[in-house]
């Protein structure tokens, strides 16, 4: 097992913890936090997808894609915060209400 | 004159200028409106320039930064690109011209007036963006920025509804984004590249790349909300403001959907893809079926419009089995006209719906009754729009059923055939249920006066979505201009 794969490895497993967590957890705040370690996952992977073999220098265009990728997840998080806090402040809920269909009017 | 103007970088202008809208109106929210007007009036121009000077002159290839292209940003200057932002002008245009009229200057909304432009603005230039991109990451990147602006639109009522929908689409989008982003990551991996397509001609066909589809296809289906993934539409759509509502059915959900066009016929050519394009193409089926049975049943007008999405959707998803081989160019086509006639018929139907809610108080369909005499007009839009909706010639919606009839005659997959022709007998009936409301023989006269821009600009839409079935040759050439697919295009085959 070479290092390139057991980060992608982890990876995928960081982006498989944070979708389990993003699915099951209802609290707004571990959501959010689920997104973030999904992220984290597909970035690691990206980190991976640059080793070019033992001895050569990495790929730095992935990373530099990781760092867009970084400020992308950040605006999200603000966003959803945002949203989050919001929704907690109208409602004093932390979660997403099911029962919105009674109230369009 | 001319040769300076066909010249200029029109496709890079189309996305810098409502960019920089966006953050003028921001920083000048007393003048925001006159901003986003201004914008509005000019990008239509743009894309019009943008089309005379692909077809005339030869135009120098635009690369971000002047880097050469496998590490510079070079943008796409193909016939997809050029529709796309030509709709998008157009129907941008018509929906600042609606909103203008729906978030008044004064009055207790005035606020949401503030924000709405800047964030229009910011999506139009982002969809804009995604249209001319061609690679992977790019196209990760401006469709975050679709869903960041799309996001913030729907929050903008303030409401409990509307901010549960609002984060609730941002997980959504997030999820669907990363997987794509996963898939990204496994192609740079194996080929060192994000180029469409340099990527197109590379690569292989491992059982990684199968992994990698199967992520991007899936990330990019619940972005663009087909069955069953299409649970956080209708509350999404219903839930936002008029003209947010039209902006999402009509232009947002395109843009996935266009990622996953070029994906498919420039990326995905050399992997096996006729088992995916089955699934598709079987969830695309139930989509239609399902999505306008339950617009069927709903009692408010904009969730009845916002399910009848959930089955358009459905059948751009039969591009993807139906295009094999000798049929390639025809469904294809076929796709890009629906997208472009349901752009134009949705658009204007939720602009309606918006104005009936806004003069009748509630959105709730059985309070149309007897609507037909005092907001006529309105119905008669709703009615022009949905002919597209329907199918019925000569519209757009008319034309693609036709192609993608065709094409599944030409390749004997049959049973496409009783799945359209149901779509659209339902469709007919959803529309044809809003009307009976409407005509109902009872006197109501107690309608507040419209203002006139919400009462003719989607006119103009809905009789575009009409006759677009007679103009369709000119945009269906433009479309073909660099397609990754070739052939004939059946207009009449036997089985």
């Amino acid at each position: 097992m070479t290092a390139p794969i057991l980060y992608a490895g982890c990876g995928i497993i960081l982006f498989s913890i944070g979708l389990h967590a993003l699915l099951v957890r209802r609290h707004l705040l571990r959501k959010i936090l689920a997104a973030n370690i999904m992220g984290s996952g597909v970035f690691m992977l990206f980190i991976a997808a640059g080793a070019r073999g033992e001895g050569t220098a990495a790929d730095p265009v992935p990373q530099v894609m990781v760092l867009t990728g970084i400020v992308v997840s950040l605006c999200f998080t603000a966003v959803a915060i945002a949203l989050a806090v919001r929704i907690h402040n109208l409602t004093d809920c932390t979660t997403l209400a099911v029962d919105e269909e009674s109230s369009i009017d | 004159m001319t040769e300076i103007l066909l010249g200029q970088h029109w496709f890079f202008w189309m996305t810098l200028v409502p960019l920089g809208a966006a953050v003028v109106a921001f920083l000048i929210p007393q003048q925001a409106r006159w901003i986003g007007l201004a914008t509005a009036l000019l990008l239509p121009f743009f894309a019009l320039a943008a089309i005379a000077a692909t077809l005339t002159a030869e135009v120098q290839p635009i690369t971000g930064g002047g880097w050469p292209t496998p590490l510079g940003i070079e943008l796409r200057r193909d016939g997809l690109a050029l529709v796309m932002l030509t709709v998008t002008a157009v129907v941008g245009f018509i929906i600042s011209c609606y909103a203008l009229g729906y978030f008044p200057a004064r009055g207790h909304h005035s606020s949401r007036a503030r924000y709405f432009w800047p964030l229009w603005l910011f999506l139009w230039g982002s969809c804009n963006a995604l249209f001319v991109s061609g690679d992977l990451f790019n196209l990760y990147v401006t469709l975050e920025l679709v869903t960041l602006a799309s996001v913030s639109l729907i929050a903008l009522e303030g409401g409990k509804a509307a901010l549960t929908a609002a984060l609730r689409y941002l997980f959504i989008g997030l999820f669907g984004s990363l997987a794509y982003l996963l898939g990204v990551g496994i192609f740079y991996g194996a080929y060192a590249t994000v180029d469409l397509a340099l990527l197109g001609d590379i690569i292989t066909g491992t059982s990684l790349d199968h992994a990698a589809m199967a992520l991007m296809v899936a990330g990019l289906v619940l972005k663009s909300a087909l069955f069953p993934l299409h649970f956080w539409l209708p509350q999404a759509h219903a839930m936002a403001p008029a003209p947010v509502s039209a902006v999402l059915s009509a232009l947002v959900i395109k843009c996935s959907y266009v990622i996953l066009l070029r994906l498919w016929f420039e990326v995905f050519v050399s992997l096996d893809t006729v088992a995916v394009g089955h699934l598709l193409g079987l969830l695309g089926s139930v989509a239609i079926i399902w999505g306008s049975l339950l617009a069927l049943r709903q009692e408010r007008l904009k969730l009845l419009i916002a399910y009848s999405t959930v089955a358009q959707i459905g059948y751009l998803f039969l591009v993807f089995p139906l295009a094999r081989n000798e049929t390639m160019a025809t469904a294809w086509v076929g796709g890009v006209l629906l997208m472009m006639t349901h752009a134009c018929g949705k658009a204007a139907m939720f602009m309606v719906a918006g104005t009936i809610h806004h003069t009748a108080g509630s959105d709730r369909i059985s309070r149309l009754a007897g609507a037909g005499g005092p907001i006529g007009v309105l119905v008669v839009v709703f009615t022009l729009a949905a002919t597209t909706i329907i199918g019925l010639p000569p519209s757009g919606g008319f034309f693609s059923k036709w192609l993608f009839i065709n094409a599944a005659l030409v390749t004997g997959q049959w049973w496409y055939l009783p799945i359209i022709l149901s779509g659209t007998l339902l469709a007919a009936g959803y529309v044809a249920k809003v009307l009976g409301w409407a005509f109902l023989d009872v006197k109501r006269s107690s309608y507040p006066v419209i203002p006139w821009v919400m009462k003719w600009p989607p006119l103009v839409l809905s009789v575009i979505a009409l006759l677009f079935g007679l103009i369709a040759y000119e945009p269906v050439q433009i479309a073909l201009l660099g397609a990754p697919v070739s052939g004939p295009i059946f207009m009449e085959a036997g089985p």
